[in-house]
């Protein structure tokens, strides 16, 4: 495992990874304060006036690339990630550094524990049987 | 200005979410099932571990920790413009368990895909799901050339409460698929319905 303080020199492809440690681009941030670990299917909003607001922050181009994303629709955590090939912790934190500047919400997903009634589960089966 | 594009009219529809698992061994089919039935094509998302397990919250130090990635393939079904599900292919190596219990809380229900050839490879997934006594369903994936058993020894085999429906299945084929996600969602409805008359009854 151990490639470090080797002294051999090596040439890496795009196999071995981003030149740029993923947690580079949230200055070392694992987790934002004030979020709870976001579900992989937490949908990520662009909040309506993101585009003004926009202008006088001071985001990253990976800040911009999830608002623009979601501005298109809302995407999940997962989709996110994917989307944009970043680790679904860095996107985690820079979802909660754009929910902070309120140019976006996060919709947590209802587990199915909670949900009201039967009748979410029931358009599911249907909604599967018209594919 | 980088973001160009005009307002559109209303709020955008922000749909409910539902996620299903895809377990089983390695090669049992698992990205082949979500991509039979994902309007997109299976996507690739990746966690990025410290060899010491989770990430931590304390950055000092990251740096000299060696990192593994583990990816998880899913894909998506808008059942309506405000219901959408989501597939979750789970990852294959035993040591990323807490990667399960991520996905797994909140899921509706799970698929484990069996390889009747290598049984054995889907005891974990069985065992996981029981214990945490999510609703799941084992799809015997009929590959082309797998000897078929009958259901029941399959489930004899798995040891498998009786409520747990097996059924025969082609991963690779669409309406076969779909009537798996019928059953984990039929039997996520039985399971819920059981909670409650234990609660109240």
């Amino acid at each position: 495992m151990s490639a470090d303080g080797q002294g051999t020199p090596h040439w890496f492809d795009d196999e071995a990874g981003p030149v740029v440690r993923p947690y580079a681009m949230t200055r070392g941030r694992t987790s934002s304060p004030g979020q709870h670990r976001l579900d992989l299917i937490a949908l990520v909003v662009a909040e309506r006036y993101a585009e003004d607001r926009e202008a006088d922050q001071a985001l990253s181009p990976e800040h911009v690339d999830i608002v623009e994303l979601c501005r298109q629709a809302p995407q999940s955590v997962a989709e996110l990630a994917a989307e944009l090939d970043l680790p679904v912790g860095v996107v985690r934190v820079l979802v909660g550094d754009l929910v902070e500047d309120e140019l976006v919400h996060v919709r947590r997903p209802v587990p199915p524990a909670e949900l009201p009634d039967e009748s979410i589960l029931r358009d599911v089966i249907s909604g599967l049987r018209a594919l | 200005m980088i973001f160009g594009r005009t307002e559109r009219g209303g709020p955008p529809v922000e749909p409910v979410t539902l996620k299903i698992l895809v377990a089983g061994g390695f090669g049992a089919g698992k990205t082949t099932l979500v991509g039979a039935v994902s309007e997109i094509k299976p996507l690739r998302t990746e966690e990025l571990l410290t060899e010491a397990g989770r990430p931590v919250d304390d950055t000092s130090g990251v740096e000299g920790k060696h990192t593994t990635t583990v990816a998880m393939d899913f894909g998506r079904i808008t059942l309506r413009e405000d219901l959408v599900l989501y597939l979750f292919g789970t990852p294959g190596q035993d040591r990323f368990w807490f990667l399960w219990d991520e996905l797994a809380t909140g899921a509706l229900g799970a698929v484990v895909l069996a390889d009747t050839r290598r049984l054995e490879d889907c005891f974990a997934a069985v065992d996981y799901f029981e214990r945490r006594a999510i609703p799941f369903v084992v799809g015997v994936n009929c590959f082309d050339g797998a000897a078929r058993h009958p259901v029941e020894d399959v489930r004899r085999a798995l040891d498998l409460d009786s409520a747990v429906p097996v059924v025969l299945c082609d991963a690779r084929a669409r309406d076969s698929v779909k009537d798996v996600l019928i059953e984990v969602v039929r039997h996520a409805m039985a399971h819920a319905a059981e909670r409650r008359h234990t609660v109240t009854g």
